[in-house]
């Protein structure tokens, strides 16, 4: 999981959880412990838009990639929560990961 | 970025944007606050007098899950008086139903109140496990639909409960004003917007205690709460959810938030323009299932994604709303291709075969089910042209149904 490329910068931890019914596109657990790089090649740091392909390419075994991502962000009507706050309120998809972070995916479009 | 403080309080860490006004919100403000309002809602409206049994249609699924954790809240907080059920409706979809309804058995406990489940095997013989064997899964949701709401009023009518409340949201409301909107239904549209629907297919009250809430804030609400809920699609209607108001809902709520309560609004301001004739109130029109959308939370095709039944219901009672007034309607139904100007007089009797309240000698739910019984769905399509001259949708449905499955 670590990237060999990002060198001093340490690893960042974090956890993601899918909830709402989103779960089901990633192997039907809820939470996941993943480690992004500290550092991308680009010399940028990981943020939620990295976070985005990341858990595409790495984590998700659907093959439905459009029920979570739509035009390279999040879909409509999915809440995204960073430390239990709207990603609103953090930057959205701007927001640089810290390591200990806690990133909620929530759909709210199923039945109720 | 630096955190941002709350709206209300001024004092806590901001976790809450509200998509109606933008206000940033700690939790416990935005706790309070959504309860608060849920509460001026019921006031305002009147919905419920002190002493009053109330059915919650619980699913399991956040909204009703959400509302049964408010009304209980609020029920104490102002001493509302009110005597809560949970009600729910088993349709026999295994690996769908039997999960979340394990979550509504622990909601009864969580929230302490009795629990009445109503299952569609015991009611029709039939489980929507058996219906999709024999119909195909195209057509389901007619059946579940139909099903649903006499199994939601027989269920009040066995707890001897005349209102029940179900977990409709904002986003519910404005996609069903949409849609409506969308097809030139103006009656329809008008009672959708109405926060207490009375049918006069049926003796129990329905009403939406959550009609001004952002469906956002009641998953947040959940998650805040950390309540216990259940959410995966219908296995029977997976791409039921694409339904394109949904997502038209969903993507201008993106652009400007406010645009879901606004289009509620609008969906008022426009059924106050309705004149009452058209509205056809409820109460007067005896179209057997006013209001099939209303028809309880739980299916994964409720309003925008549901696929059917009620549209044909509709236009019937379209076409009953235009030229009748009283009791007595005299339905005049211009068809091309067809004897032009039958009419027909709809008045509202009891289903000969198993006593519910309908607008035809058999209620739809029979129909339906004699359809089943008789192995050969396309009894519903020789029924539904006959008695519902006005309606060709669920006709051509039945017959798509058919199609697919022959």
């Amino acid at each position: 999981m670590t990237d060999p490329t990002s060198g001093s910068v340490a690893p960042i931890p974090i956890t993601v959880e899918f909830t709402g019914g989103l779960e089901i596109l990633f192997s039907n657990e809820r939470k996941h412990k993943i480690t992004v790089p500290g550092r991308l090649d680009d010399g940028s740091q990981p943020n939620i838009s990295y976070l985005l392909r990341y858990l595409v390419d790495n984590l998700m075994k659907d093959q439905r990639k459009e029920l979570f991502i739509m035009e390279d962000n999040v879909r409509p009507g999915i809440l995204v929560l960073i430390n239990d706050a709207d990603w609103e309120l953090e930057g959205e998809e701007a927001y640089e990961l810290q390591p200990g972070d806690n990133i909620v995916f929530v759909s709210t479009l199923h039945g109720g | 970025m630096p955190p941002s403080t709350c709206y209300n309080c001024k004092a806590a860490r901001a976790v809450i944007i509200r998509p109606k006004n933008r206000h940033k919100l700690c939790r416990e403000c935005f706790i309070q606050i959504f309860e608060l309002e849920v509460h001026e809602t019921i006031t305002s409206a009147n919905l419920f007098f002190r002493g009053e049994r109330i059915a919650i249609g619980a699913s399991g699924g956040k909204d009703s899950t959400v509302l049964a954790a408010v009304l209980k809240t609020l029920n104490e907080r102002y001493d509302y008086g009110l005597d809560l059920s949970l009600l729910s409706i088993d349709e026999g979809i295994r690996g769908y139903r039997d999960d979340s309804l394990e979550t509504v058995k622990r909601n009864a406990v969580q929230y302490e109140m009795p629990l009445e489940i109503v299952g569609y095997g015991e009611l029709y013989g039939w489980t929507m496990d058996q219906v999709v064997e024999q119909v195909g899964k195209k057509g389901n949701c007619t059946y579940c639909g139909v099903f649903r709401r006499q199994a939601l009023d027989r269920g009040a009518a066995r707890l001897g409960i005349n209102h029940v409340v179900t977990g409709h949201n904002a986003d519910d409301v404005a996609e069903t004003v949409m849609m409506n909107l969308l097809r030139g239904d103006l009656p329809r549209l008008s009672r959708g917007t109405s926060i207490v629907t009375e049918s006069g297919a049926s003796d129990i009250k329905r009403s939406k205690p959550l009609k001004y809430a952002y469906e956002k804030e009641i998953v947040l609400y959940a998650h805040h709460r950390q309540l216990d809920y259940f959410s995966t699609e219908c296995i029977y209607s997976p791409e039921a959810f694409r339904g394109s108001a949904r997502t038209l809902i969903k993507d201008l709520e993106k652009i400007r938030p406010s645009s879901i309560l606004d289009i509620v609004k609008s969906g008022e301001d426009m059924a106050a323009l309705v004149p009452s004739q058209v509205r056809g109130a409820g109460k007067s029109c005896k179209s057997s299932a006013p209001a099939d959308d209303e028809a309880a939370g739980g299916c994964g095709s409720q309003n925008g994604r549901t696929s059917g039944g009620e549209m044909a219901a509709m236009e019937n009672q379209l076409a009953a709303n235009d030229t009748a007034e009283s009791r007595e309607t005299e339905i005049r139904i211009p068809r091309k291709g067809l004897e032009a100007k039958k009419i027909k007089t709809q008045t509202l009797q009891y289903c000969e075969q198993c006593g519910y309240i309908s607008s035809q000698r058999i209620c739809k739910a029979c129909t339906l089910l004699d359809g089943l019984n008789r192995n050969r769905p396309k009894a519903a399509i020789e029924i539904s042209l006959e008695d519902e001259e006005g309606s060709s949708t669920l006709a051509r449905q039945m017959e798509r149904t058919q199609l697919t499955n022959s």
